[in-house]
């Protein structure tokens, strides 16, 4: 674990740069991950992320791709264009959220 | 009296009963075990049904036979549970009560999850190998196939066995030489993963061993469709890949009655305590096995580890004791690569896979992390293994905890 300085902030990220910490996240942080990784947010990418963070709120693990798709409604296919290649990653990227464990 | 009722008697509820039965008073508990299949399956054994290491008669013998007196065999299937009534609901409608109940009833192929998945082409030309059918069929299929395009895939994570897949390029890559046929073959390995495999240091050399076969990989490829028409599975970001043999492994989930029973989570797996496996909603149920949420791999050798670590804890529990025991997620598997030889892996929660030797640091006998022919016996060797010491819960000689002993740490 380590310090790393996000929009003149400084946080705590693992050696790939997730986030470690739930409360030292924002929403402006969260533009500047965005940017780090070549997107901009619009709203379609906001409703990914705030379902990301109310989720790992309530369950305490970063949801799987199947998860944003039938529980927070929004369609595989779309998760794809908005974050593309890789969006279960990307998601928990921008959302200050663990790297997505899955693939064990 | 009180009541142990456990779901599923595969390779982690049968452990459980027989592990269970000599430890707990006969006179004050009894157990019940119940389970729709009267045929226990050697898993492991349907990678090699395919090339004809193994006939299909050879990996399943009857469940009864490894039920211990004193536990209540019942051929049913579990419709649903009703965990605030502790009782359980069989698809006859029929109900069983508990005071403690462990779910063992592991994780299954869905190829349905998948569009297009099961039309034309299914068992003509798109097989799996996680079933006792898939693998039989494959079998037939290979023996007449000239070569073409075969593609080894990977639908979802998680799977059972996550070695398996790549298991099965290897083989097919030494079967296919075997044959004379390799030239006519193009194998290309797809998964969801953004590597040949999960963790970085094992990723390199599994990576390099599809290489040195001229296996082409593609990662992050998130299946949408398999198109019946044009032969191609079709990702979510549109990428295409034809085949003339398709050899999926489709979405694994937990039993439906887990969902059901509101006890699961997307893919039905039961949420619990990683150290315990004790449920997280309820203090009387435990999930053992595949059917359970931990963060390591699906395989019976993790249940074996487990369980352990699950009985001295649950003798603890039902006496109102505090569980003092924690699991560290260990998993020990040997991976086929062809030519008659393997390798082993033995990794946890925290540690992934190194090199080294196991069990015993410096001597071995089995290599970690490299192909050696030992490894392969020790392969073949785990199915005597399986049926006359893990089933009937026989300590073996291996902890159950991982250890760094014999490891050596390496720069990822
Ligand atoms: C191709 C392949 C290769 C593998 N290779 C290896 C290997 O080399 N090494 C290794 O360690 N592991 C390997 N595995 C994995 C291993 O087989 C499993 O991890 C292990 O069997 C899990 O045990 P389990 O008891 O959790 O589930 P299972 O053994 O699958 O048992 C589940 C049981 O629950 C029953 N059940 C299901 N639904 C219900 C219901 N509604 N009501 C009542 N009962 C129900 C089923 O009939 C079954 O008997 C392999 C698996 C596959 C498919």
């Amino acid at each position: 674990m380590t310090l790393a300085t996000i929009a003149g902030q400084e946080v705590h990220v693992d050696d790939e740069g997730f986030m470690t910490e739930y409360d030292e996240w924002s929403e402006d942080l969260a533009s500047t991950l965005a940017g780090n990784i070549g997107i901009e947010l619009t709203d379609d990418h906001w409703q990914a992320i705030r379902f990301l963070r109310d989720d790992y709120k309530v369950e305490g693990v970063t949801p799987t791709l199947r998860r944003v798709t039938n529980t927070g409604g929004i369609p595989t296919k779309q998760l794809f264009v908005l974050f593309p290649k890789k969006p279960a990653k990307k998601m928990a990227y921008i959302a200050g959220l663990p790297k997505p464990a899955g693939c064990v | 009296m009180r009541q142990l009722l456990v779901l599923g008697a595969g390779t982690a509820g049968t452990m459980v009963v027989n592990k269970l039965r000599s430890q707990l008073d006969a006179d004050e508990w009894s157990i019940i075990v119940v389970d729709p299949d009267p045929a226990h399956h050697y898993q492991p054994g349907y990678l090699f049904i395919p090339f004809g290491t193994y006939q299909p008669g050879q990996v399943t013998k009857p469940k009864a036979k490894f039920i211990p007196k004193g536990v209540d065999l019942v051929t049913a299937e579990v419709d649903r549970v009703e965990p605030s009534e502790n009782r359980v609901f069989l698809s006859d409608g029929s109900a069983i009560g508990y005071d403690f109940l462990v779910i063992a009833t592991g994780t299954t192929p869905r190829p349905e999850e998948t569009p297009g998945m099961l039309g034309e082409e299914w068992q003509r030309s798109v097989f799996d190998f996680y079933t006792l059918d898939g693998s039989t069929a494959l079998a037939d299929k290979l023996r007449s196939w000239e070569g073409g395009r075969l593609v080894v895939h990977i639908s979802e994570m998680p799977i059972k066995c996550p070695v398996a897949p790549l298991e099965f390029a290897f083989l097919a890559d030494s079967h296919f030489k075997e044959r004379e046929m390799r030239d006519r073959v193009e194998i290309t390995y797809v998964t969801p993963l953004d590597a040949a495999f999960t963790k970085p240091i094992a990723a390199a050399h599994l990576g390099g061993m599809l290489e040195e076969r001229k296996i082409t990989v593609e990662t992050d490829f998130y299946i949408e469709s398999v198109d019946n028409e044009k032969k191609e599975i079709v990702s979510f970001d549109e990428r295409a890949i034809p085949f003339d043999l398709l050899v999926t492994v489709p979405v694994n989930m937990g039993a439906d009655f887990i969902g059901r029973s509101g006890l699961g989570n997307d893919l039905n797996y039961v949420p619990v305590d990683h150290e315990t496996m004790l449920s997280r909603d309820w203090d009387n149920i435990f999930a053992v096995g595949d059917a359970a949420d931990l963060p390591t791999s699906k395989a019976g050798s993790v249940a074996h580890f487990a369980i352990e670590i699950f009985t001295e804890n649950f003798l603890q529990h039902v006496d109102g004791q505090e569980m003092t025991h924690a699991f560290d997620g260990h998993a020990n598997c040997f991976v086929e690569s062809g030519g008659g030889k393997g390798m082993l892996i033995d990794f946890n929660y925290e540690t992934q896979p190194l090199p080294g030797r196991y069990p015993i640091p410096g001597l071995g006998p089995f290599k970690l992390l490299e192909e050696t022919e030992l490894n392969h016996l020790g392969k073949l060797m785990f199915k005597w293994v399986y049926w006359n010491a893990l089933l009937p819960g026989r300590d073996l000689p291996l902890p159950a905890l991982m250890s760094m002993a014999g490891k050596e740490e390496v720069e990822a």
